[in-house]
């Protein structure tokens, strides 16, 4: 089959690769009919998360048809089911997913010795994403095998195209569970950092939870546009000081409710002295994130607010004002996303015509297009946002 | 190759490369890479033996200038290789100069080593022509056009507009363990002493 593959630094291939076999009675095997590229995925391109290896299979938002079942997995799946696959592999039977912390199941990640070394518990397995969370191969393939297939899966109806359910695997429950964990209030006002697919749910989520107002942060025309499209005030930071607009915004107050949809490659300018700084340390493998958005974020949030983080952090930062954090009583809620936790009901309410996660496709490719789609989406080329790879 | 190895890290039943297919690294990529290695070689060079390079160009007691330009080398290296390869390069071809300018300062007639002199300074334009080329190529690789993006206005996600979608989602339960701090009416609600207990 075909597949796109990471063959290291920014080096990703169309390559042919042996078909994907089943190897434990809860494993199946899902023909793919419709793949992402997430901004994640970009770290791994730019190899700012350690454990990737040559040969490893990328993608972890994708969803198809079930063609192959193991004996186990038979029950909760058959061939033919439509499903979209979380990024996450849950068991469904340890104590975390059984408290709905899907994201860190105790049972799924395969390398678990490796995990236990680096972040001193593992997490749960995860697809496409470093031998640190199991090694496990991607989406972007013309098939995938799931392993715990009787758990991972979320069965979508025919009837509804593949893009409006496919961001169920990944963004739009990410975008969710960011604003959900902000607990917002009617009278709350949510300011986003980064206006790429995830802030972009996470804009569509405040709104649907009823935020008093939404502020999206970038300085990308385009993706500024498509967050005031669906309902956000913004703010172009090559324009304007966040922290003087938003406090405009507030009364002076700062937000209640902070989102930090970036992660760990903010944007470097010489106008955020700390960004070049942290580029610097980046490059000298002194410092492995840029959490220029935290600091930010930390200053202008009200006190007793809550900042929610669902950008992807790999390892260590620097110059963290925990005085501010601290004195300010400020809450941190982080986590990758419990994928499964949320699905049922994004589902009721993509039926439902809620939302249409659609909105937020830019590119629809073929998969020999993928590794050209990896460096115009970084690039942010073409007015790139979001990439579909049909396989 | 390094996938063969890297194997052993896969079970049975993982994908295995077979054939390799086109790269997300274009020409000018390889290019600021391969420039990028030879930095970083040339640098350590120049910190570890700087009298090779003085004593082959008749620049004795400049050691510590081109332990200096083996520290800038191995910057020019470092960043030639990160994903901002394109500061990398054009910061090599500002390098490129001051090697120009310090090789002009040995040219004197009075240096018996002038001819290695005249090879050193042929070899540094030969590698400035390459470090522009890759330059200009990465730059115009990895540079966002300019001229008007897409319009993304219509682009809403709402099916039934903005207005319908706010506090469409009034009837989600936040789980209690996403609960953030009371609201005011919660702890307004409640009896004075409820409200203010002391530490």
């Amino acid at each position: 089959m075909r597949a796109l593959v990471w063959h290291g630094k920014e080096d990703i291939r169309c390559d042919t690769v042996t078909d994907p076999e089943i190897e434990q009675p809860r494993d199946a095997i899902v023909k793919v009919t419709s793949c992402a590229i997430c901004g994640s995925d970009l770290h791994l391109f730019h190899n700012f998360i350690p454990a990737m290896l040559p040969g490893d299979v990328m993608g972890h938002e994708m969803m198809g048809e079930v063609v192959e079942v193991g004996s186990e997995a038979r029950g909760k799946l058959k061939k033919g089911d439509r499903v979209v696959v979380p990024f996450t592999i849950i068991c469904g039977e340890c104590d975390q997913c059984k408290r709905g912390n899907f994201s860190v199941c105790q049972t799924t990640n395969r390398k678990k010795y490796l995990a236990d070394k680096v972040f001193g518990h593992a997490t749960a397995g995860l697809f496409g994403y470093t031998h640190l969370t199991g090694g496990y191969p991607g989406g972007q393939a013309e098939y995938l095998r799931v392993p715990f297939a009787d758990a991972t899966h979320i069965k979508v109806p025919d009837g509804i195209p593949d893009e409006q359910v496919l961001f169920l695997g990944d963004i739009f429950p990410t975008g969710w569970q960011a604003a959900v964990q902000c607990d917002i209030q009617p009278t709350d006002t949510v300011a986003i950092w980064g206006c790429g697919p995830v802030g972009q749910m996470a804009i569509r989520s405040a709104i649907l939870l009823g935020a008093k107002q939404v502020v999206a942060i970038d300085h990308l025309p385009e993706r500024l546009e498509m967050a005031e499209a669906g309902g956000a005030i913004t703010i172009n930071f090559d324009e304007e000081s966040v922290v003087e607009r938003l406090n405009e915004l507030t009364g002076g107050e700062g937000p209640e409710k902070c989102i930090d949809a970036i992660g760990m490659e903010a944007h470097v300018s010489p106008s955020m002295p700390d960004t070049v700084y942290d580029r610097t340390k980046q490059m000298l493998g002194a410092e492995s994130d840029r959490p220029h958005v935290l600091r930010e974020m930390i200053y202008v949030c009200r006190p007793a607010g809550v900042i929610s983080i669902p950008g992807v952090y790999g390892g260590l930062v620097d110059k963290i004002p925990m005085g501010q954090l601290m004195n300010k009583g400020l809450t941190i809620r982080t986590g990758q996303t419990h994928v499964n936790r949320w699905t049922d009901d994004l589902l009721r309410r993509i039926e439902e015509g809620q939302i249409d996660p659609s909105f937020v496709i830019t590119h629809t490719v073929s998969l020999d297009e993928g590794p050209e789609m990896y460096k115009v989406f970084r690039d942010k080329q073409d007015s790139c946002i979001k990439v579909v790879l049909k396989p | 190759m390094a996938y063969y190895i890297s194997n052993i890290a896969r079970s049975k039943g993982d994908p295995k490369v077979l054939r390799s297919g086109p790269s997300s690294l274009g020409g000018a990529d390889r290019m600021a890479k391969a420039l990028g290695w030879f930095s970083i070689g040339l640098g350590i060079a120049e910190l570890v033996a700087p009298e090779r390079f003085t004593r082959a160009l008749g620049m004795e007691g400049k050691e510590a200038l081109v332990r200096t330009y083996g520290i800038r080398e191995l910057g020019h290296g470092i960043v030639s290789l990160s994903p901002d390869k394109h500061i990398g390069l054009w910061s090599r071809v500002a390098g490129d100069g001051l090697d120009i300018a310090t090789l002009m300062t040995a040219m004197r007639h009075d240096n018996p080593k002038r001819d290695n002199v005249k090879f050193a300074l042929a070899a540094v334009l030969g590698v400035t022509l390459l470090d522009i080329i890759g330059a200009q190529g990465v730059t115009a690789r990895h540079s966002r056009p300019r001229g008007r993006p897409r319009s993304y206005r219509d682009r809403t996600g709402f099916p039934q507009g903005v207005q319908a979608a706010r506090g469409a989602a009034k009837d989600f339960q936040v789980p209690p363990d996403m609960r953030a701090a009371p609201t005011l009416a919660a702890v307004s609600d409640r009896a004075p002493q409820e409200r203010a207990r002391p530490h």
